[in-house]
Order: C-alpha cells, then structure tokens, then sequence
C-alpha cells in the first residue's frame, strides 16, 4: 500500500508510528529488516522470559486500549509454572469513536506489531496467539496475513523460532461488526465462536479463566508495539519517556472542530490540552472559540472549556501542593486527566467549538451506544436505548421538564451496574454532558411541543 | 467420608451468621431471612449475572498491618465497603464477608432495574397467562416504584411465536433472564435456543432450522419469571390464582417425579414439577407433565355396571360388587386369574394381593409396561410402581413373566374367570374373543376400552389424581399421591372397591380410613415398618433393601 507521505509535526516523538507515513516506507517485511526490524526479537529470544516482563513492569507502560492498566502488572498475573496453555491477545478491535491509532500501526506497519506480539508471546509463555480485528477493516486483516505469512517464511512466526526452541502460531480473527468485541471477555467469547457477552468478574479474570478457560492476555495494539521499544532501550530508559507512571508515548487521534485533526504520537503528559489544541493541531477556526473538549474517546467524561480544575501533585518530599487550572493547561497524561474528572482512554480528543450543539452531540454519542450495547444485562440494555430516545425526542421538540433529570438518573442507574465497562462507556456521556451543559437540555426540555415522536401515555412504560 | 464443610462467618444486614464454605451470597441471604430478588439466577443452573436484580453491597474484613483483620468494638472484623454493588449470585460466600441487602444503594439499584426491565415490556398483564405467579409483577410491588417515567415508543418485537410444538414465545414480554437457554444446553443438552440482534432489540428464537422441541422443554416454561414463555396446552385456560396446587407424584413412568397438580372445581389444568433433588432436582419431562387430560375425560366411567347377558346395565355399588364376589366364588382357585397393574398405589396392590390371597389363585401377575428412556429423567420402566408390586408379592422380578401363560389359559379354557385392575388385557396379549368367554371378567378401570366392554362387573375406579396413597419408584423412594380432584359420577377409590370384595368373598371386617391400610402394610411388609402414609412426606422416604426390578416387555 503506498502510504502518503506526511511530515510530524515538531513536537511529536515518533517511535511507535516512526514509519506511518514515512518516505520510500512499504509493508514488506524487506523494508521493515532492512530498518533494523525482528532485530529486538533476537535480543529478546536471549534473555529470559521473565527479564522481559521484569522490564516491561519497570517500563511502567499502561495499556494503550483504554484502561490504562499497567502491561507488567497484568503479565504478572500469570501464575509462575502455569500448566494450561498461556493465549495472547492482540486487540485491533478498535472501536471507541475518535480513535483511529491502531489501523494505521496495522495498514502501515504490521510487523511492528508482529514483532511486538512475539516478543510478548515469548514473555508470557504464549505459544499461540490471536490478533483480533475488527470486521470494519478487511484491508487490515489481509495486510495481518500476509505480515504473518511473511514472518513464517523468515522463521519469526512456526516452530523453533530463530532456533531457540519456542514456537508460535499467530491467527487472525476478524469480528463480525461490534463494538462489545472491544471488552476483553466479550472479545473472549467472540474468538470461541459465541455471541461477545462480556464474563462476569469475578470470576472469569482473563488472565486466570480467559481463552478457552485457560490464563490469557489482552493487550492493545500499541500496547504490544511499545514491547518492542521497551526491549530496544531498556524499561528504565522507557521510563524516562513521559512522566512517573505516564511513561512513554501516546498516539493522540485529534477530531472536531481544529484547524489540523489527525494522529499526533507524542510524550505521554509531554503536552497540555491548550498546546494540543492551539500548537500542534493549529487551533480553532477563524472566529470560534473552545466550548468542550471530550478527551479519550467518545465515553470519556466531556470537559467543559470553562471550568476550572482543582489538581493536587505529590511533591518529591511527599506533600502535596494544590492549584486551580482552566482546560487549556490539564496535562494530556492518564492521571491529569482522571484529576480533571475524566480519562486518557484510547487516546480519542474530540473537540467542539462554540457552533457544537450539546444535545445533538450527546444524542450522536447515544445514538452510537444505543446501537452497540450487546444486551446482554438489564441497565445498559434498557437503558442506553433510553437515553437515546430522550436525546432524539428532544431534539426532535418533543422535550418535557423532567427530561434533564430522567437522563441523569438513568445514566445513574447504568453506571457501575452492569457486567462491564461498556455500562460506565455509555453512562459518563449523559451524566457529563447533562451535568455540565444543563442549560442546553433544559432549553430543549422546557419548548414542547412539535414532537415529531408522539410521547405515549404517562401511565404506559 | 470427606471432610466436614467448614463454617465461614459472614455479615448479613448487621448480622453474624454462619454459612458453610461454597454457600452461594444469594442463598446465604436467603437461608438468613434476606431475601435477594433475582430473575437470571437459578440454584440449578450457571449464573450469568445478566439482570443485574440481586445487586447488593459487598465488603472483606478491612487488614491491618499484621494482615490480620481489623477487629471492631464488638471483638468482630471491620469490614471494608466496596464502592460499587456487586451481584450476589455468582459469588460464593467468604470469611468475615459483610452484605447489605437493603440499604438505600441497594434499593435504588432495584427501583433502578425493575423501571429498566419494565419500560419495553408491555405490560398486558389482564392477558398474561403468567399474572399472579409473575415475578416482574411480584417484585415490582416489593421493589420497584409505582410510576413511570418513560414516554418513548417501546421496541416492537415479535410475539406468539411457535418455538416448538409445546411452547409459545412472547418475545416482548422476555427480560432476557437466559434460563430458558440456559436449561436447554446444560440440562437439556439441546442447545436449541438464543439470542438473535442486539441491545435492547435482542430477542430469544430458537436456532434457524430447529424448534424447541424436546421432551423436556415445558421445563423452560417454569422456569421462565415472566410470561415470555408461556405452555401452548395451558395458556388461555385458567387464572393461575384459580387454581388449587395439590402436592402429588407423576405417574407417567417408574421415575416418580414430584409434581404440583393444578385444579379447580375437579378439573385438572396442569402438572408442573416439584422440587425434589432425590428424585426429578426441579424438572420433569413433557410426556409426563401433559398426560392428565384423560383424567377430564367425557368418556370416564362413573357407575358400576353388571352384564345380563350381552346388555351390560347400571347398578348399584353393593349389587356390582356382590356380583363380582358371586361369580368369582363359582370357580376353582386355579380357574381363576388376578391381572394387577403396576399403576396401582401400593395401598390398591396389598388389596389386590389379598384378593389373590382370599380366591388362593396360582393365577396373577401385573402388565408390564416399557418404553424408551432417556439419560435425564424418563425412565424405560413406564409403570409407576412396579417396585410396589414386586414388593407387595403381586409379581415377580420379572413383571409380566406369567401373562402369556394367563393368556393362554384363558385362551385353552382352564381360567374361566378374570379380575383386571387397572388395564385393557386386550393390550397385555389377551384376546378379546377369548375374554367373551369368560364365565367372570371383573374390571376395575377408569376409561373404556376393549376390555370393559367385557366385564361381568364394571367397577369405575379413580385416576391418579382423584386418590391418595403411595408408591415405590425405581430407585426405591417411598413417595406419595395426594387428591387433587373428586372423581366424576360413582366411582370410587380403587383400594374401597377392592376392600368391598375382598368383605364380600371372605366375610372379615375392612378398614375405612387410607391411614389403617398402610398400618396394617408397615406392620407385615418389613420395608415399611415404622412407616406411615404422614411420615412418607412430601419428599418421600428412601427404602432400604426394596427389590430390584427387570422390566419384561410385552409384545400386545
């Protein structure tokens, strides 16, 4: 695939999207080994399994999926002399609207990832492992198996790799078209060929009772392309990157309403929403000003460009020092954010500008959750659909009083009800946006009237 | 023998309480007067903790630094609160656990999902064959809050589904519970139903090409908390408030499953499974569970008749059964033959063995009666108490053994007189020209059929339902029938019928209470001694040493 070539922007750190975009850069595994490429597959083949995951937890890297769990911790959880076998998981389900990082890492540069998930397959004693992509990129999976294959040929991937002894065996398995595929235990469930019902936790921990009920990893793709960095310069070195426990780079996907929107890999906290905003995507339109800045894709909690945000920092002599920030100076790091009410997610900032209506942009948000809740347990089944009806009535003037106070409520009763994240995924939108732009909704509740959907009975439902 | 199970303490609502290690939450709860409401959960299948009803608050003892718990001023662990509720039926108990089934985050998060579960349902309860055993119905009185909020237009799904020839599905009424689904694949091992789309459209169907059609799917009926599914024989029929639940046993096979009959003003409307986990756990199979309607039959026999010649003629009891009594005293003991039945209760058999006592004929047996069986619950014996006879001395280990040589004496001319209790011998290898010859063919039965077309005396007995008394199922499990219904017209309880002749050819003094009949068993049968029909109770008794059995099959 020829690959436009585009320049990042100075202040971006490129190492896991050092060849997105890059001149003269093709998807053979030639160009990717004459790039120095699979040379931290044979470093990590020599060293112990556990030195790998003894760096990766020094590394401090958090999964870039979402959660941000930190990587070693979860390696850690495989229990040492484990009998069953161990699966690895790459997640290319990626999903979370306003994130678009990992098709470009898998349409780009596969082997990346390839070379990523062997290094991590021989760390967590994975002999087989599955890339999980979502039924949305057909292009991607091709482009997956022909890395696979090349890998093959070049003894990466099969039996005694590079005559060490350890065997893999990388599957790609597409997704038929669902976003629940992204939860982990959904995703689970979707390789043993059953509908994506996420498990309940406890007590079907994937690293305990995970692929076939045997311990598995789940890691994102970006995930699984800092291993291989992460073996390149040491954890500690890693470390250095970013800030103390937000460490190495972030792809952060800009959209709405900037000047240049795009991917933009940078040091993990290395930049603030204003520098975002203002310096690296080039700022607003003409005329416009910031209204809400949703951060980490589309469930993270929206910020409101007027608040103010009270954040406490630990010194190094362990006091903490307290001090009031606007929106412009949050720190683009996985605490600042959760500081500010919010979270880093995937790494999706969505911008809106004065223009952006709150209550269409929520019923956009809804609309999509409604769509993809899996239906599995009561709260998000019933009530994403909820939510979405009441934006749409709204919109459509069929609003009442009490619709601001039903949204939050039903938001209320989803969030930390349900049997995954999904629950918090579709609930944090409403309870922020109703929460923060309330005289929006209440103007849409208090016109009645030319409701384009007939409100039933009240004693109906 | 293992290890005793240890006691764990735990916390409920404040209280201490000791629960066996491996106690589920929710039944933890249950067992101390707590009560979670849960629609997903059931003790007999997995938990998928999908409806999210049994939320309560959960902690652990809070550790010191010792890693020992924090122990408060009342010598008892400090419990540390999660934040979030979590649910209670996947989650066995834990030491030094606290559950809080009622504090005001648990409430609200059950206003919270009984609205949810309500707002696409259609609430046409006036019309719901489930109403008044529905527990969308129940725990919303208890749990969920009189109004509603919601305005929208509800999702349309599809309704009076056929998913298999016993069972009809709502889909708007479905909450999604997965029991249905649940007990088909992991009971039923026919993993036959599930969900299709997605969300709040997601609706229960069963697989493309295939019907819900096994012999146990009624089970998904009961299980079933909402009117979802509903039993195409019942629903329509009766207000499930009407009717009258009678504690009995099925009769369908040698499996003995407990069952609740249903019925009012002395018509059956259905049989459901009662819970017994030494018998049936909850379920019992559709064979079973639908073969009652006879019982309502138009064509039961209700008075006793006496045949002249070729015209059979009704009469009164005392004049049917001195008949039956004078007949039988015109032959000798070897002239005559006892045909009993393995359906009889083991009351009507140590009647029927003293009837064969009294006339001292070598002649008697009962009718086998076999069928395919499956690995749940359906038996291949298909006689109810065949242990009971065997036990009772009316057959051998091989049930059925000496019909055919009955049979052909009947057919040579040396029995000249026959009792058959409880069965068509034209369907037990008889022939009907050789049952017109008979000098005495007495029959105790419930229908007509070719046999009592026949009889000298027609006795009309009572159906399983229309009697008390006990049974022996195939594992030796002493159980017991309770009278749901009155019989129709005369007909009487087969151990009185039975009582009447065996006074009338001997002369002794009867008993007249059920009670006295299995005195006098427990005072000459040894399995029964220090029994009664009350101690039987309502999940009957385990015998000891009670016969084995090997069912002879007969070719009709």
């Amino acid at each position: 695939m020829a690959a436009i070539v585009r320049t990042p922007h100075p202040r971006e750190r490129r190492m896991v999207f050092k060849n997105v975009d890059r001149e003269g850069w093709t998807i053979d595994i030639d160009c990717y080994l004459k790039d120095g490429g699979y040379e931290e597959l044979k470093k990590a083949l020599k060293m112990q399994p556990q030195e790998i995951v003894s760096e990766v937890k020094a590394s401090g890297v958090r999964g870039r999926g979402g959660a941000g769990f930190p990587t070693g911790a979860k390696w850690g959880f495989i229990r040492p002399g484990e009998t069953k076998p161990i699966y690895l998981i790459c997640n290319a389900d990626e999903a979370e609207p306003g994130t678009f990082k990992d098709r470009y890492i898998i349409h780009q540069d596969p082997h990346q990832l390839l070379e990523g998930m062997i290094i991590s397959c021989y760390a967590v004693n994975a002999r087989l492992a599955y890339i999980y992509i979502r039924g949305e990129f057909p292009v991607g999976a091709k482009i997956l198996e022909r890395a696979i294959q090349e890998a093959k040929e070049h003894g990466f991937i099969g039996k005694n790799i590079l005559g060490t002894g350890f065997d893999l065996e990388i599957y790609v398995h597409r997704g038929a078209g669902a976003y629940i595929c992204g939860e982990e235990t959904g995703l689970i469930e979707s390789i043993e060929g059953k509908r994506p019902y996420p498990r309940i936790k406890p007590p079907y921990f994937p690293a305990a009772l995970g692929l076939y009920m045997s311990p598995t990893i789940v890691n994102n793709v970006e995930t699984l392309c800092d291993v291989k960095h992460i073996v390149k310069m040491g954890g500690a070195e890693f470390a250095k990157i970013g800030r103390p426990n937000n460490t190495g780079t972030r792809i952060l996907c800009v959209s709405g309403d900037v000047q240049k929107p795009g991917y933009y890999e940078l040091e993990v906290g290395g930049v603030t929403m204003g520098e975002l905003i203002y310096d690296i995507c080039g700022g607003l339109r003409p005329g416009r000003k910031l209204k809400a800045v949703i951060p980490g894709g589309s469930s993270a909690k929206v910020l409101r460009a007027d608040e103010r945000y009270k954040i406490k920092t630990k010194q190094p002599d362990g006091s903490t020092t307290e001090e009031e920030i606007g929106i412009d100076d949050i720190r683009m790091d996985f605490d600042s954010l959760a500081a500010v009410g919010s979270m880093a997610g995937s790494g999706g900032v969505i911008v809106m500008d004065d223009t952006r209506d709150m209550v269409w942009a929520l019923n956009n948000i809804n609309q999509f959750y409604g769509h993809e809740s899996c239906g599995q347990c009561t709260p998000c089944r019933e009530g994403s659909l909820w939510m979405q009806k009441i934006t749409t009535r709204l919109l459509d003037g069929g609003g009442a009083d009490g619709d601001p106070d039903t949204l939050k409520t039903v938001a209320d009763n989803i969030a930390g009800r349900t049997i995954c994240a999904f629950g918090e995924a579709c609930a944090w939108p409403t309870q922020s946006f109703v929460a923060k732009f309330r005289d929006e909704f209440q103007a849409y509740a208090s016109k009645n009237g030319n409701a384009t959907s007939k409100p039933q009975d009240k004693h109906q439902g | 023998m293992s290890d005793p199970v240890p006691l764990l303490n735990v916390q409920i609502d404040g209280v201490w309480h000791q629960f066996p290690k491996g106690t589920r939450v929710i039944e933890a709860c249950a067992q101390a007067g707590k009560f979670v409401p849960r629609y997903c959960y059931h003790p007999k299948l997995s938990s998928p903790g999908n409806c999210r009803m049994c939320l309560i608050e959960m902690g652990m003892p809070r550790m010191g630094p010792d890693r020992k718990p924090e122990l408060g001023p009342d010598g008892k662990p400090v419990i540390n609160w999660m934040p979030r509720p979590q649910i209670s039926c996947a989650q066995d108990v834990a030491e030094g656990m606290g559950v809080r089934t009622d504090s005001p985050l648990v409430q609200d998060c059950r206003h919270g999902v009984m609205e949810f579960l309500l707002i696409n349902h259609p609430l046409d309860c006036p019309i719901c064959d489930q109403a008044g055993e529905c527990e969308l119905q129940e725990f919303s009185v208890q749990y969920g809050t009189g109004g509603s909020r919601f305005r929208e237009e509800k999702v349309k799904k599809p309704k009076h589904v056929h998913l298999g020839p016993r069972v009809t599905l709502d889909d708007e009424r479905c909450i999604l519970c997965s029991r249905c689904i649940r007990f088909m694949k992991e009971v039923a091992h026919d993993d036959v139903l599930g969900f299709a789309s997605r969300g709040s459209h997601s609706y229960l169907t069963a697989h493309p090409g295939r019907v819900l059609d096994s012999n146990y799917s009624l089970n998904t009926v009961d299980i079933c908390p909402v009117g979802a599914l509903t039993s195409s024989d019942f629903r329509f029929k009766m207000r499930v408030w009407f009717l009258k639940e009678t504690k009995s046993i099925c009769t369908s096979c040698a499996t003995g499953c407990n069952t609740l009959i249903g019925s009012r003003q002395n018509v059956l409307y259905r049989q459901t499974p009662r819970e017994n986990d030494d018998v049936n756990s909850a379920w019992m199979c559709d064979y079973g569970r639908l073969n009652f309607h006879f019982v309502n039959s138009t064509d039961r026999l209700i008075e006793p008749q006496i045949r002249q010649l070729s015209n059979p003629e009704t009469t009164s009891w005392t004049a049917a059964v001195s008949r039956a009594a004078e007949d039988l005293k015109r032959f000798q003991p070897t002239e005559i033959a006892v045909i009993a039945s393995g359906r009889m209760t083991n009351e009507e058999l140590w009647f029927a063995k003293k009837l064969v006592d009294s006339v001292k004929t070598p002649n008697y047996d009962i009718v086998s009666r076999t069928g395919p069986a499956d690995d749940l619950l359906l038996n291949s014996i298909r006689n109810p108490n065949t242990k009971g006879a065997q036990l009772l001395g009316l057959c051998s280990d091989q049930p059925g053994a000496k019909l055919q040589q009955i049979a052909d004496g009947v057919s040579q001319g040396h029995i000249k007189a026959v009792v058959a209790l409880q069965e068509d011998l034209t369907a037990a290898g008889f022939k009907a020209a050789d049952l017109e010859r008979l000098g005495a063919l007495i029959v105790m039965d419930i229908l007509p059929n070719e046999t009592t077309k026949r009889a000298t005396a027609l006795l009309p007995s009572a159906s399983f339902a229309e009697k008390r008394g006990s049974m022996i199922n195939v594992k030796g499990r002493l159980q017991r029938l309770n009278r749901a219904i009155q019989s129709p017209g005369n007909a009487r309880e087969d151990w009185e019928i039975l009582r009447d002749l065996i006074q009338q050819l001997t002369g002794a003094n009867g008993v007249y209470l059920i009670e006295d009949v299995f005195k006098q068993m427990a005072e000459n049968v040894p399995q029964f001694q220090g029994l009664s029909l009350s101690k039987i109770g309502d999940l009957g008794v385990q015998l000891e040493g009670a016969v084995s059995a090997a069912p002879v099959t007969v070719s009709a």
